[in-house]
């Protein structure tokens, strides 16, 4: 488009004439870098909004009836009560944390132990088809896993480890741990294929064999991209709303063990704001729930983020 | 599981909306129909859709969308004036009451029934009876039953002995009603109960769980439960739970159910209403398994 240095003034002037048209091509190229900004933009707008609209529902709350002793430290979920009202959410972070903290622990190694398969000893077809059935794994709706655990897990639970319910930490932490596999085995693969095979062929022509070029390599060199696969992986846990609340049995308490049933933050949000007056304390106070988690996933997400920068600055 | 999670996504977005000052009365459609928006409870809403569903044959211009979601969506939507008939297994209550006045909206209740709330034990429990205090003790804070054996049994299948409560989440009518029948008003739940939403889901969970205790209305009742009578007193007479003893108010827990519109019903919605009290009305009603609101023959 620009006019070459090297040629005389008049022919130049003619050129940039001839360079300057605006033709359909030059206004096609115009729409669809338009289109492409707003597309571009509109993440960041959506999630302004989002926190917007959020916040202003919650700040009421937050303003007046918020005790934060309470509200970190008191189990007593009652919003509903007419004689006195209490918004205490320690079960419910408990709830959360310890379902995602179980989740995460069953779906690290079997997710770390598939991606070293996938991307370093299945051959090229095999790997294919791997891929594709982890991927189809995400596919699966959530309230598909949430009827599983329901139906399938409680009885099995209560029968194997005689127990006298099925809806626990377990049951719950099962569930995620199947749904945040495939998010964490895709992104671990990626980081492991993104390790150059000069590193592998150089630990070879050392005398490593293949588990100690694995071990002392390969996942060294992969770090940051792992973990950010279990930080992605810990977000999807923390977010997940429907599968939570079906097999979690939805009991406010802080857990002593993988078998006590416990109520999810996101759970709570979803069984009861439906049924509250919008603007009331009850609702108000749902939202500031809703800010908590946000605040939460957004720290995960933006550490997983930082992390997998670093691995491309190194 | 399945509608009601719709329903509940439904909601979720409609709380969402702010109320339509334009919303009070039926909307009709293009083609001439009349649509009445009923929604609420889950113990009244397979009535709910039973007189909806006789009605279209009764009144084929009237069209009757019914939504469950709990009395507590019922109510919120007819104060955010998203409906024209809401559905409540409790009363409004007064704080309700006054933000629907704010809204502009006069609510005016109609006892359209009654329900007995049944107790639910897993078909293995040997108890057949159960008083009221004994159920204060299991549900209510500071009670001290924690255990079957406390109540004087041994549950087939229940090694650990612990009871299981099951409850409803706190919006729910059924969950409002049986704290004030059996804890009292000044009582809370003890925490820890599994909330269950939707009392199909509580009967499916006690009936796969042998230590489990649950309440919802008789209507929800199968084989795969017991339900046994409820003492109003340690040593009163023992009810059975049936629609007979509802009609008569022998049974210790039983409650009316109501519908509430926008002011005094008009126009459509009046039509239908009278239709709910009518004969054939109350006879579906006693068909779903709850007491009518007078004594019917039904054919």
């Amino acid at each position: 488009m620009v006019p070459t240095q090297t040629e005389s003034q008049p022919a130049a002037a003619a050129s940039l004439e001839e360079a300057d048209r605006r033709d359909l091509d030059w206004w096609i190229d115009k729409l669809v870098e338009g289109l492409v900004f707003i597309g571009g933009i509109s993440a960041i707008v959506f999630i302004t909004a989002i926190f917007v609209f959020i916040t202003k529902e919650g700040v009421g709350f937050l303003g007046s009836r918020f005790d934060f002793s309470e509200f970190f430290f008191s189990q007593a979920w009652r919003p509903t009560s007419e004689s006195k009202p209490t918004y205490g959410a320690l079960a419910l972070i408990a709830g959360t944390a310890s379902v995602t903290g179980f989740a995460v622990l069953m779906a690290v190694p079997f997710s770390l132990g598939a991606a070293i398969y996938i991307a370093e000893f299945a051959p090229p077809k095999q790997r294919e088809i791997l891929k594709v059935l982890v991927e189809l794994l995400a596919a699966i709706p959530s309230v598909v896993w949430g009827f599983i655990g329901l139906s399938m897990m409680n009885p099995l639970i209560i029968e194997l480890f005689d127990v006298p319910i099925g809806l626990t930490v377990l049951n719950a932490g099962v569930i995620l741990g199947l749904m945040a596999a495939p998010i964490m085995t895709t992104i671990a693969e990626d980081a492991l294929k993104a390790v150059p095979d000069s590193y592998r062929e150089g630990a070879e022509a050392l005398g490593a064999t293949r588990w100690q070029t694995i071990f002392r390599v390969t996942l060294p060199a992969a770090r940051n991209g792992l973990v950010a696969a279990v930080l992605l992986g810990v977000g999807r846990g923390f977010g997940e709303t429907m599968a939570v609340l079906m097999a979690s049995g939805h009991s406010i308490n802080v857990p002593d063990s993988v078998f006590d049933s416990v109520r999810a933050l996101t759970a709570t949000i979803a069984a009861e704001l439906g049924e509250t007056a919008v603007g009331s304390e009850h609702y108000q106070a749902l939202f500031t729930l809703g800010i908590l988690l946000f605040v939460v996933t957004f720290f995960i997400n933006l550490t997983a983020d930082l992390v997998v920068r670093g691995i491309r600055k190194s | 599981m399945t509608p009601r999670t719709f329903a509940l996504v439904a909601l979720t977005l409609a709380a969402c909306s702010r109320p339509d000052p334009n919303a009070d009365g039926p909307t009709t459609t293009a083609s001439g129909r009349t649509v009445i928006q009923n929604k609420g409870s889950d113990t009244l809403v397979n009535v709910a859709q039973a007189w909806a569903e006789s009605y279209a044959e009764v009144e084929p211009n009237v069209a009757i969308a019914v939504t469950g979601g709990g009395s507590g969506t019922g109510i919120s939507s007819m104060i955010n004036g998203t409906v024209d008939i809401a559905n409540a297994s409790r009363k409004m209550k007064d704080k309700e009451i006054a933000s629907a006045k704010d809204n502009g909206i006069d609510p005016v209740e109609h006892i359209v029934g009654h329900d007995a709330l049944a107790i639910f034990l897993h078909p293995d429990n040997p108890m057949t009876e159960i008083s009221i205090s004994q159920l204060a003790a299991v549900y209510g804070e500071g009670g001290e039953i924690e255990t079957w054996s406390q109540l004087g049994v041994t549950v087939p299948g229940c090694d650990s002995d612990e009871v299981i409560r099951v409850s409803r989440q706190n919006n729910s009518g059924t969950y409002a009603y049986f704290k004030k029948a059996v804890l009292g008003k000044t009582v809370e739940y003890k925490l820890g109960s599994r909330d269950m939403h939707g009392s199909k889901d509580v009967v499916d969970l006690v009936a796969h769980t042998p230590c489990a205790i649950g309440y919802s209305g008789l209507a929800y009742a199968n084989d795969h439960v017991a339900t046994p009578c409820v003492k109003a007193t340690d040593d009163g007479a023992c009810v059975a739970p049936e629609v007979a003893t509802a009609s008569d108010g022998t049974y210790p827990i039983a409650r009316p159910l109501l519908m509430y519109t926008a002011g005094e019903p008009q126009g459509a919605v009046k039509t239908y209403m009278d239709w709910i009290q009518s004969d054939t009305g109350q006879c579906i009603i006693l068909d779903k398994g709850y007491a009518p609101v007078r004594n019917v023959t039904c054919g």
